[in-house]
């Protein structure tokens, strides 16, 4: 048993397990200091909760996609992060021209649904055509062609919208309805993340649903485990892979609309980050796994807001929160070290491998 | 057999005349020489962030230039101005990037810029390199101008305030006006705000007060609730955050909701002081202060460029260093009139060592932001720096305050 062990163990485990043993070691004492410090107060740790969760569901509804393109096409759709990008910043001149005729004064709900439909539902027709054009054509292409092709389609994007609706940012309204706080049970929320926190729960879990029990769902499935023989059961391959597209469009897009309410600006740039982070999201869930993917976004958005606070004040590094993006891909290297298919991504790989 | 003769003749004159000329040029200046034949223009270039979020520190720096040229004419001894420029990002890849694209072109005489500190501290060094002296209008930062800089800078001066300036009088305003005991800042690790920042906490806490923390965000960052909870332990009255807009506008959007914040002061500096950041943070931004300069201390000659810039544009001054930018351009016109070499032929040459020299020399220079006379270390502005108040009406009609609400003279 033992002797066996010992083959199958690298130098370059034994490097790697003493990285991710430092950094683990650094993490745990790092938080212990920082409790012990005793500055934080209970109600400081949840509102760091509260703002990790509306965040981190943003990144999983962008995971999402990213995840059920790898598991149809096995390829990284880096241009996923543009799709994010297109419908929020499309919807905001909805916005501006709801905002103008006071119609976001007097039925802010129905506007609100107005703005989220367009965005959805610009993203899906981005991801839907990016699909058709840019990569149906490679379908059959080695592998690091379609790679290529995304990043060529994710510049394209941005500067067609750079082209379209200039390089400046542009704002958001504000809706009254949505600022503010609300308390329950002595928690205070801000009232635009409670509703982006229930509307992104509820979505993750219709599209959860979508994906487990209905008919196109089972055949998304059984194209993303063996295409041919999906193919010999008389599935509609192209089809099932143009429906992935188009639901994970609509995750970004709305996605985009919770972004949009929550952070006001909008410009042509504005995916790249939020993409790059969901996609590390999703390697952390375990890519081409769909929970996997939504725990990787929660859990990333939680590290991001109370990472800083909790593991690098205690070892007292000065500005913790620079490092933010740091300490999410520390915590994307460490679950590689000790997990490399990544937290629910086992199954997928013995079956894959 | 003859033909050929006279062709090689011809070549061979042409050749040495070629290069005799360009050896007497060279012999002039240390560095090398611009020769502009008749005709021809003077080419000088802006290196701004004229894309992008921060685009409006850039258009306005630009239009101050533009302006300067339509003033002296358009020409400068007899030879159209030319004017081109690169986008530089605000950021240090970008202002790499613009340099090594303006190094490359010898046709240019002298540059104008950069906006963010960040892309100077690369750059100017890489213009240098090309015997390009730059004037910038709107680089803060202590370091540009420091003693220790080093020699790679020595092609660079600046029309713009220097932040020690900035900062001493955002906390003097703070302590004095405000009354404010404890503060605390947060800066994007850019040159320009991690100086003026630690400027801002240094005179601070010589005047007695307290820094409860000095923060720091990454740029492209949106969601500075958790800092701005961490910010919140240390109970400050009052934030200094002399970062740029995107960012800017996120702070001062959601430092309201955080719970501890609700009465904070919230000041930020001459990076965030235009339109587009009131466009970024809407009515958040209401009763914030920002340093700036003082456009009510500026020379006579501002009402006139305000009324050009009207007429031009058809909109006030984006930013606040349009008038920075204007001197800067009358400067380097002066000194290239100064040490520019009329041929018998009509054309100018220039030595660029000279002309490096010229602008150092600039001595009392009446520009519209005060009397410009440059330093040994390319330090050349009148700063007087005042603070602003924002009020609803300026948000609403996306214009800067131009009254200032306290001097610290």
């Amino acid at each position: 048993m033992l002797e066996r062990l010992r083959e199958r163990i690298t130098p370059t485990d034994i490097v790697m397990w003493m990285i991710g043993g430092s950094l683990l070691v650094m993490i745990i004492w790092g938080s212990a200091a920082t409790l012990l410090a005793g500055l934080y107060t209970p109600r400081h740790w949840l509102d760091f909760v509260i703002f990790g969760l509306a965040q981190g569901s943003v990144y999983a509804l962008i995971a999402m996609g990213y995840t059920m393109v790898y598991g149809v096409l096995r390829m990284i759709n880096f241009a996923h992060s543009e799709v994010f990008m297109s419908g929020p910043y499309t919807a905001y001149y909805v916005a501006a021209a709801f905002y103008r005729s006071g119609l976001l004064e007097s039925h802010p709900v129905l506007c609100l649904l107005a703005i989220f439909m367009v965005s959805m539902f610009i993203s899906s027709m981005i991801a839907f055509l990016l699909e058709k054009i840019a990569y149906r054509p490679l379908r059959n292409a080695p592998r690091l062609i379609p790679l290529i092709t995304a990043i060529g389609a994710s510049f394209f994007l941005q500067y067609v919208f750079r082209g379209l609706y200039g390089s400046g940012f542009q704002a958001y309204p504000v809706v009254k309805m949505l600022e503010g706080h609300w308390t329950f049970i002595g928690i205070r929320i801000l009232r635009f993340q409670a509703v982006v926190i229930v509307a992104a729960a509820l979505l993750l879990a219709a599209l959860y649903s979508f994906i487990q029990m209905t008919r196109v769902g089972k055949a998304i499935r059984a194209v993303s485990e063996d295409k041919e023989a999906a193919y010999l059961m008389g599935i509609d391959v192209d089809k099932m892979i143009s429906t992935t597209f188009i639901i994970g469009g609509m995750a970004a897009g709305a996605a985009g609309a919770f972004y949009g309410i929550m952070f006001k600006q909008v410009h042509f740039f504005m995916g790249f980050i939020p993409g790059i982070k969901a996609f590390t999201a999703a390697v952390l869930g375990g890519i081409g796994n769909i929970p996997g993917a939504m725990l990787g976004g929660i859990f990333l958005g939680l590290i991001e807001s109370v990472g800083p606070s909790l593991f690098l004040d205690g070892l007292g590094i000065v500005a913790p929160y620079q490092l933010k993006d740091a300490i999410a891909f520390t915590m994307l290297v460490l679950v590689l070290i000790f997990r490399p298919t990544g937290i629910l991504g086992e199954r997928l790989a013995v079956k894959k491998a | 057999m003859k033909r050929t003769f006279i062709l090689f003749t011809i070549l061979a004159l042409m050749i040495g005349i070629a290069a005799t000329g360009a050896q007497a040029a060279d012999a002039k200046d240390p560095i090398g020489v611009v020769t502009i034949k008749k005709g021809e223009p003077v080419h000088i270039a802006y290196w701004f962030v004229v894309a992008g979020e921060n685009a409006s520190l850039g258009t306005d720096t630009k239009r101050g230039v533009e302006i300067a040229i339509e003033d002296v004419g358009g020409k400068l001894l007899g030879h159209p101005i030319k004017l081109s420029g690169q986008d530089t990002g605000c950021n240090a890849e970008g202002g790499q990037a613009a340099a090594t694209k303006l190094a490359s072109d010898p046709t240019i005489i002298a540059a104008i810029g950069s906006n963010c500190s960040s892309e100077a501290k690369p750059g100017a060094p890489i213009l240098w390199k090309a015997g390009i002296t730059t004037v910038s209008p709107s680089n803060t930062a202590p370091y540009l101008t420091d003693p220790a800089r080093g020699p790679e800078y020595e092609g660079y001066l600046r029309t713009a305030h220097n932040d020690k300036i900035q900062g001493a009088v955002a906390a003097q305003f703070a302590i004095k006006k405000l009354g404010v005991k404890k503060a605390a800042t947060i800066h994007d690790g850019s040159v320009y705000a991690e100086q003026l920042q630690a400027v801002f906490a240094e005179t601070f806490k010589k005047m007695g007060g307290t820094i409860t923390s000095q923060e720091a965000v990454s740029t492209g960052s949106t969601d500075m609730r958790p800092v701005l909870t961490k910010i919140a332990t240390g109970k400050p009255e009052f934030i200094y955050y002399p970062i740029f807009i995107a960012e800017g506008g996120h702070i001062t959007r959601q430092a309201k909701e955080v719970a501890g914040l609700e009465k904070v002061s919230l000041m930020g500096a001459d990076g965030i002081f235009s339109p587009d950041f009131y466009k970024a943070a809407g009515e958040t931004a209401i009763g914030m202060y920002h340093s700036s300069p003082d456009f009510s201390a500026f020379a006579a000659g501002y009402k006139d460029f305000l009324a050009k810039h009207q007429k031009k544009y058809g909109e006030k001054p984006l930013a606040p260093f349009h008038a920075h930018a204007y001197d800067a351009a009358m400067m380097v016109l002066k000194a290239i009139e100064k040490v520019a070499v009329k041929g018998k032929d009509g054309s100018l040459t220039i030595g660029r060592k000279a002309l490096r020299d010229a602008l150092y020399a600039t001595k009392g220079l009446k520009g519209l932001t005060g009397n410009i006379t440059c330093n040994k270390l390319g330090d050349c502005a009148d700063p007087r720096i005042a603070v602003y108040q924002t009020t609803a009406d300026n948000v609403k009609k996306l214009e800067m305050p131009d009254k200032p609400f306290w001097k610290p003279y």
